[in-house]
């Protein structure tokens, strides 16, 4: 596989693969409190009050036994730090009290969620606990529970399954993963969310991307769901045939979607070439004779990037490992710049954690680090390493490298099948690592703390009645009216678009021009600190109805919309004359009051406050004040 | 169809069960008026209403569905939750101290069923040893169930089988007792122990949970492995409970059995010593004292036990405008023994006294312990408290109120002699009375002082 060459616009090449694709889609829902508990919602910047220590454990499975995915996590036993927020989190965020009873709100704006996509809601809710041990969550588990099933939403000329919308509790966000520590921060803990589940419809990593878009679009105009980063998640599963359903956990930008999908396939693709390859050289029971040695003492004392790292406060160890006949697998890239050693590091990273960068030293990549060839020769040598043999050398605590050890062992095993069943964290520079295996829906079961919920048909009716129209249904109209595609897109996130609907009733109506006022100026008055979003809605309205029919200059309607901004909402007559006079001794006076204020910022604040004033003050005149203002401000 | 098979249904949804073939464990396709659902029918909490049926869907999710929609049901399999956890050999050394695990209900350890969510207690030693192997280090596991009840329904009966059992196993010789209690009751339990149970010559370690062990986030397994070590290694000769210090995973305390008792209706940190220090901090491996007071381990395997309880004695707690019929119904009924928990340094109002005087005279023993849990009963401040004591009201210097209860009842099952009654109530046998309390018994930080935020934000609490 060449990545020099990446297309990921090559629709054809995907789907001769047999890609297929479904999304998870997590929306943080607008409710004032969180799900379980009376905390306020919403973010902190400031430190952390208070800290706690915790520790997961896995629960036995059905067998009695640990369940694999869970007994990974337990093998790299962290110890986790919860960060206290006094305003943000209570005793219910530290898995001290049980839930409080779910929040109504948040039930209300997911069945709206459920019925816009076409969901049959469910009659009578069940909180389910589903497990994880990687300390996101306090409890070991999220408290989530089905909403709707069975929904779709019109794509192209066909429909994309939605098969199940779940109202769930966020988890913490992370703060820092080093070694066997990690810190999350509980603020954004337990906000609701909605999960939307759809089929593995989606055929190529374009449409991937397009029906995400559609999506959350969809939620964001509802004004149901937060807005900002960080506020929606998107989790993508990919296979290509002959692979296995691998979840790409967290992609922050919709944007990313198309070229983290179309790598996916290829590296499932890559890994499949290898299987076939490692099972035609090892045979059906593959017996690798590995070899192990402890090369501490070689390397302590060395100036090289090993011999450095041994220089730290803990004991470490190096050990060497022979790879033999696997220098072409270590080097057969799987995703740009991105080889199976790299993959073999990414499950050390997190198994072992071992986690400074690189983590494994591959004799196959040798020209990347400041590690002496006579010391690989060393060791090759005295190995009687043939040209296709690799050896890899492992730094860190004694415990971790043998864990390391065993888990580049196991992950070589896998080979053997291709593709492994499990999550992947996108690393932000176009390529996914390993996260951890797979988990199954037998981490799901009932939450006892909790009642089941029962949802009236009334219930469901009177949501229906606050459903706006679907997304995909304003959007064809908009196309009909003759705008572009790229006003369409910006329409269907802008807050206004309903203003432009009577507009479009009179068809003498500038329309693209109306779509442009209410997408680009008004956003553009938004970020200089007008915000319009609160103002009344008619009076907005006959605004630009009345700047596009008596062609207002664009001078003209800014004043206007700034003052409306004000909440100036009912102009009086005249204060005060206009008159250049009257305007400086206005100026003058507003000046003083905002120096006794605490900023001297003359460009930001000062300009809106002045604006502000002058506008109130003049409101007949204000492209005139706008043009004085300007003159005077010698910011721009 | 048996009732199992319909298990917590009612009502409409067990009508529909019934009529269209339906049956709890089976895999089904439900047919409805909004279309199919398939999944496996779960029984049905018995709270819950009569109108739905539980269904466990393929992604592990659960919904209920209106049995009014249902219009056909076809089972496409079957396959009954089975119960059992499997047993692994618990390993044995001759280097490792024996210590007995006798159960009383409310499970310390536990495994999931995944396909219906039920929880399985753990208990035998090869059960305990799957879910919490660490416990093959720290010693050589025995275990008893004695029964399995919630710690709300432990009794006198319970108390004297449990004291019996002790008694017994210490006798055969174990290095350590360790009990497995529900927590509501545990300090109720530790104290009558620490009257039941004398001079003995191990450690008896009771211990729970807080977060139940079927989450990843219990405390049930460490608790287990601080309490185990605590019986097998210590050299602390007492009742006691050994519960979580901080919320943190940190470090567990060892409560003197009649100082602790249950602070917080859900926190892991629930038990605190109260009026006084506990005894130790233990991890899973080591065990630093904070007290030196204590009884040591001894190398023999005499104990005293007397397992008696008088069942008629009763707390009182008083609440202002408290009228004089709460206590002549006692009186009435036949109680012997009435503890008052006062308000203050141990007071009730004046209408309560007649009814005092007639218990008094009717030989009922009253004690006085003060609600506000820390301090000692004092009535010679005021002239109410002297009132009091001339009705024959005892105050029980800094005994807690549950504490006072349980030794009343143990006392009255010994003698009826009001002398002998009193002088026993108030010579201390466990640290149930202190001659003093130290200047650290009392702490409950109070959050939003500066210096008590700084300290919550340096040390895991
Ligand atoms: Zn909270």
């Amino acid at each position: 596989m060449d990545f020099s060459n990446l297309n990921i616009n090559d629709n054809a090449l995907y789907e001769s693969m047999g890609f297929i694709c479904g999304l998870e889609i997590h929306q943080q829902l607008a409710t004032q409190k969180k799900l379980f508990c009376h905390c306020p919602v919403g973010l902190t910047n400031r430190k952390y009050d208070a800290e706690i220590l915790r520790h997961m454990r896995p629960t036995l499975s059905e067998l009695g036994e640990y369940d694999g995915t869970a007994l990974m996590e337990f093998k790299t036993k962290k110890e986790v730090i919860y960060r206290l927020y006094r305003d943000r989190t209570c005793t219910y965020e530290m898995d001290d009290t049980p839930p409080f009873l779910v929040n109504q709100q948040a039930i209300d704006y997911a069945i709206r969620i459920a019925l816009l996509f076409n969901c049959r809601i469910v009659d009578e809710i069940h909180v389910i606990r589903k497990q994880y041990l990687d300390g996101s969550i306090p409890t070991g588990f999220q408290r989530t529970m089905i909403i709707g099933v069975d929904g779709w939403i019109p794509y192209k000329d066909r429909r994309i399954q939605i098969t199940q919308i779940n109202l769930e509790e966020e988890a913490c966000r992370e703060v820092s993963d080093i070694g066997h520590l990690i810190v999350f921060a509980t603020d954004r803990l337990s906000t609701p969310l909605v999960e939307i589940i759809t089929g593995s419809d989606m055929k190529n990593p374009a449409e991937a991307a397009e029906v995400c878009r559609l999506l959350g679009n969809s939620m964001k105009i509802t004004g149901l769901v937060r807005r900002g980063i960080g506020t929606v998640r998107q989790d993508v599963n990919v296979s290509v045939a002959g692979g296995t359903r691998v979840e790409i956990k967290g992609v922050f930008k919709v944007g990313n979607i198309k070229h983290l999908t179309a790598v996916e396939a290829l590296r499932q693709k890559g890994l499949l070439e290898l299987k076939n390859k490692f099972n035609d050289r090892f045979g059906s029971n593959p017996k690798i004779e590995y070899k192990e040695e402890n090369l501490t003492p070689q390397f302590s004392g060395s100036k090289d990037i090993i011999g450095r790292r041994l220089e730290s406060d803990r004991p470490l160890k190096v050990l060497g490992l022979s790879l033999p006949d696997l220098a072409d697998f270590v080097s057969h890239p799987l995703q740009p710049d991105w080889d199976f050693g790299s993959e073999l590091s990414g499950r050390v990273r997190v198994i072992a954690c071992i986690d400074s960068k690189p983590n494994l030293f591959f004799y196959s990549h040798r020209h990347r680090y400041d590690i002496p060839d006579t010391v690989w020769d060393n060791i090759r040598n005295k190995w009687q390493s043939r040209s296709n043999d690799d050896v890899v050398l492992i730094c860190g605590p004694s415990a971790d490298v043998t864990t390391a050890v065993n888990e580049i062992k196991i992950r070589i095993g896998e080979l053997a099948i291709g593709v492994v069943n499990e999550t992947r964290q996108d690393m932000k520079d176009g390529t996914t690592d390993f996260e951890r295996i797979l988990p199954g829906p037998d981490r799901m079961y009932p939450d006892t703390d909790h009642p089941p919920v029962k949802i009236t048909d009334s219930r469901v009716e009177n949501n229906r009645r606050y459903l706006s129209e679907p997304l995909w249904d304003r959007q064809k109209r908009w196309v009909a009216m003759g705008l572009s595609g790229e006003l369409v897109n910006a329409l269907s996130l802008s807050s206004y678009a309903d203003i432009l609907e009577p507009l479009a009733q009179d068809n003498k109506m500038p329309l693209k021009r109306a779509a442009y006022i209410l997408v680009g100026m008004l956003t553009d008055l938004r970020r200089s600190g007008y915000d319009l979003r609160k103002a009344d809605r008619e009076r907005l309205k006959r605004i630009i109805e009345s700047a596009l029919i008596e062609k207002w200059p664009h001078k003209r309607l800014k004043a206007a919309l700034i003052m409306l901004a004000h909440g100036d909402s009912n102009p009086q007559e005249t204060k005060e004359s206009f008159s250049p006079a009257a305007f400086d001794k206005f100026w003058e006076d507003a000046q003083n009051k905002f120096n006794s204020g605490t900023s001297n910022d003359k460009c930001g604040k000062f300009r809106r406050f002045i604006t502000g004033r002058l506008i109130e003050q003049f409101p007949h005149h204000s492209e005139e004040v706008l043009t004085r203002i300007a003159q005077r401000l010698d910011c721009k | 169809m048996n009732d199992t098979s319909l298990k917590g249904y009612k009502g409409r949804a067990k009508e529909v069960l019934q009529s269209l073939g339906g049956r709890v464990w089976a895999n089904v396709v439900l047919q409805t008026d909004r279309g199919d659902f398939e999944g496996v029918i779960l029984p049905r909490s018995e709270t819950a209403d009569g109108d739905h049926i539980v269904l466990k869907l393929k992604s592990g999710y659960n919904i209920g569905i209106r049995s009014d929609r249902i219009q056909k049901i076809v089972e496409t399999g079957y396959k009954e939750a089975i119960y059992k956890i499997p047993e692994k050999e618990f390993p044995r050394s001759p280097e490792k101290p024996n210590v007995t695990l006798l159960g009383t209900g409310g499970t310390i350890a536990s495994r999931l069923d995944y396909r219906t969510g039920a929880v399985i207690p753990a208990f035998t030693p090869g059960e305990l040893y799957g879910a919490v192997p660490e416990l093959a280090d720290i010693c050589n596991l025995e275990t008893i169930k004695l029964f399995g009840v919630f710690s709300e329904n432990m009794g006198p009966m319970q108390w004297i089988t449990l004291s019996e059992e002790i008694g017994r196993q210490i006798e055969k010789g174990a290095s350590g007792i360790v009990i497995g209690h529900g927590t509501d009751t545990m300090h109720h339990t530790s104290a009558i122990l620490s009257f039941m149970v004398q001079n003995s010559p191990v450690p008896i370690v009771m211990v729970g949970s807080q977060r139940s062990s079927d989450r990843p986030s219990s405390d049930a397994a460490f608790n287990l492995r601080c309490a185990s070590y605590t019986a097998g290694h210590s050299d602390i000769a007492e009742t006691m409970v050994c519960m979580f210090g901080p919320t943190s995973d940190e470090y567990n305390l060892l409560h003197r059995g009649t100082r602790v008792r249950k602070m917080h209706s859900s926190y892991r940190s629930t038990f605190r010593t109260i009026g006084d220090v506990p005894i130790a901090m233990v991890t899973p491996d080591h065990v630093i004292p904070i007290k030196t007071d204590y009884k040591r381990r001894r190398n023999d395997c005499n104990v005293d036990v007397k397992a008696v309880f008088e069942e008629m004695v009763a707390i009182v707690y008083y609440y202002p405008n408290m009228r004089p019929d709460i206590i002549e119904s006692l009186i009435d009924n036949g109680y012997k023994g009435i503890v008052i928990a006062g308000t203050g340094l141990g007071h009730v109002n004046k209408p309560l006294y007649p009814a005092l005087k007639k218990a008094r005279d009717k030989g009922i023993a009253v004690f006085m312990t003060v609600q506000t849990l820390w301090g000692y009963v004092q009535m010679y401040v005021y002239d109410t408290g002297r009132d009091m004591m001339e009705l024959g009201v005892i105050p029980a210097e800094n005994m807690l109120p549950e504490v006072a209860y349980v030794k009343l009842g143990w006392i009255l099952a010994q003698t009826t002699d009001p002398a002998k009654v009193r002088e026993m109530m108030l010579a201390p046998i466990a640290g149930e009375i202190t001659e003093r309390e130290p200047f650290d018994g009392y702490l409950i930080l109070q959050g939003g002082i500066p210096e008590v935020e700084k300290f919550i934000g340096q040390y895991h609490r």
